[in-house]
């Protein structure tokens, strides 16, 4: 019944905001549904909920973790909202508010999916909610980056549906009544899958959900739709809904951890990991748009959770803690770099120069994001990064310990010159934008996630480290 | 009936590679919607035990939604654009033809080393779905039409399709519906794009989406 209500009724929210005439009142909506969202996900905390009857259903702790991170996310988004969309008077919001309302809907049926087809219907639909917000701005550079979204989008999800139909191949077809693709049916009889079709699907499936996470080599998509789309949109992109393909990735990685395949498959995460944050370092240094530097941090980052994930329980447990602090701080930088790009006019260094003049709180904030985002203690990157780190070394992944320090150095460096070209200085000539000063709803959505990345670094309640580390048991095949 | 499957299996390959060599934008949206009816017909002519409500509506939501309304919104999304066919495609029509062929062959040989159960093996499904969807990924990638990308992405997600079918395992009917409903809305808001990009250029070729990039 719980399962009802959290994909319901985010889903009878963007219906009402698609039938609401006035903009004025429309975006008011989302805080207000979203808020009841996430009461009812702290809820599932208390008590995780029984499956469904037919096993379709039901919440385990890496869900529990990706649910609550979007739901709380997607209402501090929404209370930006509020003051952006009565900025952008000049463009319609209804499809960008119902476009929020219906990827919270997607995002809970991902999470609370036991069922690998069903997740990709989750998943699909989580593709097709969101291309509306990088077309928000309605010019032709948005529309190109919503088209190649689209296409890369499309194709990766095909890819992944093959690999799901490679998992139903793997089940051998006699020995289990129940339906081939239920995750937990799946792990049950792990050890009579076939281990051709299943390597087929893992594959499959790393690659499809890998593009809709923006690993390198599927990545190009993602400068380009991360940099059109408004800040806010973003904000949703990089910290709300690459967790669901990650989430996607885990399950088939139980699959495979459970069947005797873990070797393999860690080997993969590690490799196609450190791809990533190879490609970000490349692309990162001499970026001189802050918005696709971002983008590139997103790959960086995402390259960093599979990583995290391919160095066994510890690192897993602390891939996990980074999706909460990447996602946060991700939230956060997006939002402070759609307030300089509105200040300034422009999202490239040769535009923005001397923030901190203009929107004082909102540079200190962007500034800020760079420092966690690259690690930097006291902020909760830090930790999870550093225990990455660690993992490496206790797993005996030398090589994978010393590229991971490489690269991330070299991303520190090459985003500090943007950051810091961005945020410093003087302005070089007089705006003629309206937009003086910081808003004070505009910044309290990026003071809130920052202090909340700020908190996780300084002290990680039990409770959330007993299902961090639960999670990555269960994950590994550990009991 | 095991015959009448065969024919439409092979009308469905041939739908595919008349589709690779035509240039008329309207023609390959037919092909298309052809191509969807015979993929709707097919779950019913399939020799299979039960014969249920559920084959019944899943057969008729795909002959609909991929024999008439995706194709309807196709041609509607290129109604403003003049230009209606394809002119320099990445690679010409002969030799997509002939990279065509050089597909299905490699379809047949690699489905014939695929580690599937005899019966599977021996029947054409395997092979046609492949080379169908290999075929809706050339197209994606070669054309340079924003209209015949998106009927590269149906004959892949066609391909797909019918390799479910040829694996015989029979989502339940829900998952069916979600699938099919996730690609009506994908072509849905293609068309929309589409024709925002008739618009916004005044013409549909994808070529003139490059200004993104480092």
């Amino acid at each position: 019944m719980i399962y009802l209500f959290l994909i319901g009724i985010p889903a009878l929210m963007g219906l009402a905001s698609l039938l609401v005439k006035s903009d004025d009142w429309r975006p008011w909506i989302l805080p207000l549904g979203f808020s009841i969202h996430l009461s009812l996900v702290i809820a599932c905390w208390k008590t995780l909920p029984t499956p469904s009857p037919l096993g379709w259903f039901g919440l385990d702790e890496a869900g529990l973790i990706v649910l609550t991170l979007a739901s709380a996310m997607l209402l501090v988004f929404s209370i930006y909202c509020l003051e952006y969309l009565r900025l952008r008077k000049e463009r319609p919001n209804r499809l960008f508010t119902a476009s929020l309302a219906f990827i919270l809907s997607a995002v809970s049926l991902v999470c609370v999916s036991r069922h690998m087809g069903l997740l990709w219907v989750g998943m699909e639909a989580l593709t097709l909610a969101s291309a509306p917000l990088i077309y928000f701005n309605h010019n032709q550079r948005s529309l190109e980056a919503t088209w190649k979204y689209l296409m890369m989008g499309s194709l990766g999800i095909g890819l992944a549906l093959l690999g799901t139909f490679f998992l139903a191949l793997a089940m051998p077809a006699n020995s289990v009544k129940t339906d081939p693709l239920l995750i937990d049916s799946l792990i049950l009889h792990a050890r009579f899958l076939s281990l051709p079709w299943l390597k087929g699907a893992f594959i499959f499936l790393l690659v499809g959900y890998g593009t809709k996470m923006g690993l390198s080599p599927f990545h190009s998509w993602k400068p380009d739709a991360y940099g059109e789309a408004p800040g806010v949109a973003g904000g949703v992109l990089a910290g709300v809904m690459t967790s669901c393909p990650f989430l996607g990735i885990l399950r088939i990685f139980q699959i495979c951890s459970s069947a005797g395949l873990l070797e393999f498959s860690q080997g993969l995460l590690i490799l196609i990991g450190l791809l990533s944050m190879a490609t970000a370092a490349v692309f990162v240094i001499g970026q001189r748009d802050f918005k696709r530097m971002l983008a590139y941090s997103s790959v960086e980052n995402m390259g960093i959770l599979v990583l995290g994930v391919g160095l066994g329980p510890m690192g897993t447990f602390f891939a996990l803690l980074h999706l909460i602090n990447n996602g946060l701080t991700k939230g956060a930088l997006f939002l402070s770099a759609g307030n300089i790009h509105r200040a300034f006019g422009g999202k490239t260094m040769d535009h923005a120069h001397g923030a901190l003049r203009r929107v004082p709180i909102s540079a200190a904030l962007f500034l800020l994001g760079f420092i966690a985002i690259t690690g930097s203690p006291p902020f909760a990157s830090f930790v999870s990064e550093f225990g990455i780190l660690r993992s490496a070394l206790d797993s005996g992944h030398l090589g994978a310990a010393f590229g991971f320090v490489l690269f991330l150095a070299a991303i520190f460096i090459g985003m500090a010159t943007t950051v810091l070209s961005v945020v410093y200085g003087t302005p070089k000539e007089k705006s003629d934008m309206a937009v003086q000063g910081d808003s004070p709803f505009m910044v309290l959505p990026p003071i809130i996630l920052m202090s909340a990345v700020l908190f996780l670094g300084l002290w990680l309640p039990h409770w959330l480290t007993d299902a961090l580390k639960r999670s990555a048991n269960a994950l590994n095949g550990v009991l | 009936m095991q015959e009448l499957s065969q024919i439409l299996l092979v009308l469905i390959a041939l739908f595919s590679f008349y589709a690779l060599g035509n240039s008329s934008l309207i023609g390959c949206i037919r092909i298309i919607a052809l191509q969807g009816m015979c993929l709707g017909l097919l779950p019913l002519i399939i020799d299979r035990q039960g014969f249920g409500m559920q084959i019944i509506l899943i057969a008729s939501g795909m002959f609909i939604l991929k024999g008439f309304l995706i194709p309807r919104i196709l041609s509607y999304a290129i109604r403003e654009v003049k230009i209606r066919r394809e002119m320099e495609p990445l690679i010409g029509y002969n030799a997509s033809l002939l990279i065509g062929v050089f597909l299905i062959g490699i379809s047949f040989i690699l489905a014939s080393r695929l580690p599937l159960p005899e019966n599977i093996r021996t029947s054409l499904l395997v092979p046609v779905s492949l080379s169908v969807l290999m075929m809706g990924m050339l197209m994606m990638i070669v054309r340079v039409k924003a209209v015949t990308q998106v009927i590269g992405y149906l004959m892949f997600e066609n391909g797909i399709y019918l390799f479910g079918l040829a694996i015989s395992y029979q989502a339940p009917w829900l998952i069916e519906m979600g699938v099919l409903l996730d690609v009506f809305v994908a072509v849905f808001v293609m068309g929309i794009v589409i024709n925002h990009i008739a618009r916004a250029f005044d013409s549909i070729n994808t070529e003139n989406l490059t200004n993104l990039g480092d």
